[in-house]
């Protein structure tokens, strides 16, 4: 690991601006994934701001009916949290499927949106890898690229965003509160948060230098079944192959309304309201499942070790749908 | 004997390695080059990239936190993780390192009564908070129960990851307690605050963050589901 500073400031403004006016430093919440990169030295922080004790850590109702989740709110504590076991149900299971009990003590909201992929090559310093070293080429293209992604990828990267949580929030369409280092707020939807690779796989979200996560907001709760589906290589604390978040509100075997967003697919959270649209109306079972699933995968494209996921995700919706 | 005063407390006490010198002094090189091109990057939003400033010298900061119920004071490293001071520093070895990457669990620890990875957080971050390791469990002889459970039902072969075992499954019996769901609770909507009720499978579902390489797995959870149904 390379030498670092540490600082722990007084509050979310004097992090930010600290933040903002070094070019090496790093915020540090959890650090579950950041110290993990460090010991690598994939990451290479020369300083590090500790937000842990700023008071971000409640989860409060908001006028309109939804919940302020503070950046720091631990993920176990999130998911154990009776207003989103019972109004965000998705989000409890979504988080559940993550990780182990001891990260899920310590990662955060914030943090865990700012998770970086797993990608063998990205995690690899002696190979090339366009999102650690741009212009250095992308191993995964060729290589071993059972986990990556079928859609939106690049010529310059095919990994895939790694969290189960962040699907479950583009699910809900929640937004991300931020506090930049000049101390100005400003809300970024969960919609518009993770950017696609294209030719800077490097730059993964919208915040800029310095800016720091304070919380994350859910609207009002949605009616509906509340589904997380998660398809894996073992049956506890791995990754997901691919993911399936659902909300499908059915009346007398007819779907009212759903939501779709996956996990495993694509460098951010996908989310496909056409697919979305056709199934309003339908008839909830297996032919609204292929139609839907027709949209999600249009334009997929499998790289070889990962050709088995549009088949996947076909039948995993088809699972999710016939559920409901 | 303490081990307050295991490490150097002065900054001009230790030395740069050569390794560290020179990349420092490479980096004060390049460091203009870089500011100029920040300076013309086209705004937002953030590049992750190594930025090529000026690397930091190694740091040290004063720790001060109780292990165990005891006040230490230690000077470390930044780099220093928990595991790390616990092990180096304090000399208290029960707490495992086997993957030091979070996989594996060997090193949980419980810092404010919750179980973390040692491994995955930084010894400064637990300024002035209470750590407790295996070494810390019992009550003199007195073996904490679900280090007498581990004995009656033989949970586990070689030993290293038994005190990240014991130390994980003190922690999730605290969270069952405080009715926390995991991934195999069939009903979130079950009154919040009731103790989860622990089958075998919630129990290996919330203990999958510790791997036993032995295999010690079926007893591992008879011990677990004997000191959780005796609270039960």
């Amino acid at each position: 690991m390379r030498a670092f500073s540490y600082e722990r400031p007084a509050s979310p403004t004097a992090a930010a601006a600290s933040a903002g006016a070094r070019p090496g430093a790093k915020f540090i919440a959890g650090g579950t994934n950041l110290l993990d990169l460090m010991k690598l030295e994939v990451e290479t922080p020369t300083h590090l701001v500790d937000i842990n004790r700023l008071g971000l850590d409640t989860t409060e109702p908001t006028a309109e009916g939804g919940l302020r989740i503070g950046a720091m709110v631990p993920n176990a504590d999130l998911a154990a949290d009776p207003r989103i076991r019972q109004g965000y149900a998705v989000l409890a299971r979504a988080l559940l499927s993550g990780a182990s009990g001891q990260l899920r003590n310590k990662a955060t909201t914030g943090g865990n949106l700012l998770q970086r992929t797993r990608c063998v090559y990205f995690y690899d310093t002696a190979k090339p890898c366009n999102k650690r070293m741009p212009g250095s080429g992308c191993s995964a293209m060729q290589g071993y690229n059972r986990m990556h992604a079928v859609l939106g990828t690049s010529e310059q990267c095919i990994a895939t965003h790694p969290s189960d949580m962040a699907v479950a929030m583009r699910l809900l369409d929640a937004s991300v509160e931020t506090v930049a280092s000049n101390g100005i707020k400003r809300v970024i939807p969960m919609a518009g948060f993770h950017r696609l690779p294209g030719n800077t796989p490097h730059i993964e979200t919208e915040l800029q230098a310095g800016e720091m996560i304070t919380a994350v907001t859910l609207p009002p709760p949605l009616p509906g079944k509340h589904i997380y589906r998660k398809v894996r290589d073992r049956a506890s604390y791995a990754f997901a192959l691919i993911s399936v978040a659902a909300i499908v509100d059915v009346a007398n075997g007819r779907i009212r309304s759903a939501r779709l967003a996956f996990g495993g697919l694509a460098h951010q959270p996908w989310r496909v309201t056409a697919a979305e649209a056709a199934l309003a109306g339908a008839n909830a079972g297996e032919a609204a499942a292929n139609a839907a699933a027709d949209v999600v995968l249009s334009g997929a494209r499998g790289f070889g070790h990962n050709d088995f996921k549009i088949p996947l995700l076909r039948r995993t919706l088809r699972a999710v749908l016939t559920e409901t | 004997m303490t081990h307050d005063d295991d490490r150097p407390e002065a900054p001009d006490a230790w030395h740069l390695t050569r390794r560290a010198h020179l990349h420092h002094a490479a980096a004060l090189a390049t460091g203009c080059v870089g500011a100029l091109a920040a300076a013309h990057q086209p705004g937002p939003p953030a590049s992750p990239v190594r930025v090529p400033a000026a690397e930091t010298p190694p740091t040290l900061m004063k720790l001060q936190f109780r292990v165990n119920g005891k006040p230490q004071t230690l000077m470390v490293d930044t780099r220093t993780t928990l595991l790390d001071a616990l092990r180096e520093n304090l000399a208290m070895k029960g707490s495992k390192k086997g993957c030091d990457h979070g996989q594996c669990g060997a090193c949980t620890v419980l810092v404010e009564g919750r179980r973390i990875n040692a491994c995955l957080t930084l010894a400064v971050m637990h300024d002035g908070q209470s750590v407790i390791t295996i070494e810390g469990l019992s009550a003199g002889d007195q073996l904490h129960p679900m280090q007498a459970a581990f004995l009656k039902h033989d949970g586990f072969q070689c030993g290293y990851c038994t005190p990240g075992q014991i130390c994980s499954s003190v922690g999730m019996l605290a969270e069952a307690r405080m009715g926390m769901p995991s991934h195999v609770t069939a009903d979130l909507q079950a009154a919040p605050g009731n103790t989860a009720v622990l089958s075998d499978e919630e129990i290996r579902e919330r203990m999958s963050g510790n791997l036993c390489r032995c295999s010690a797995y079926p007893n591992i959870v008879a011990a677990i589901r004997d000191v959780a149904g005796a609270r039960a």
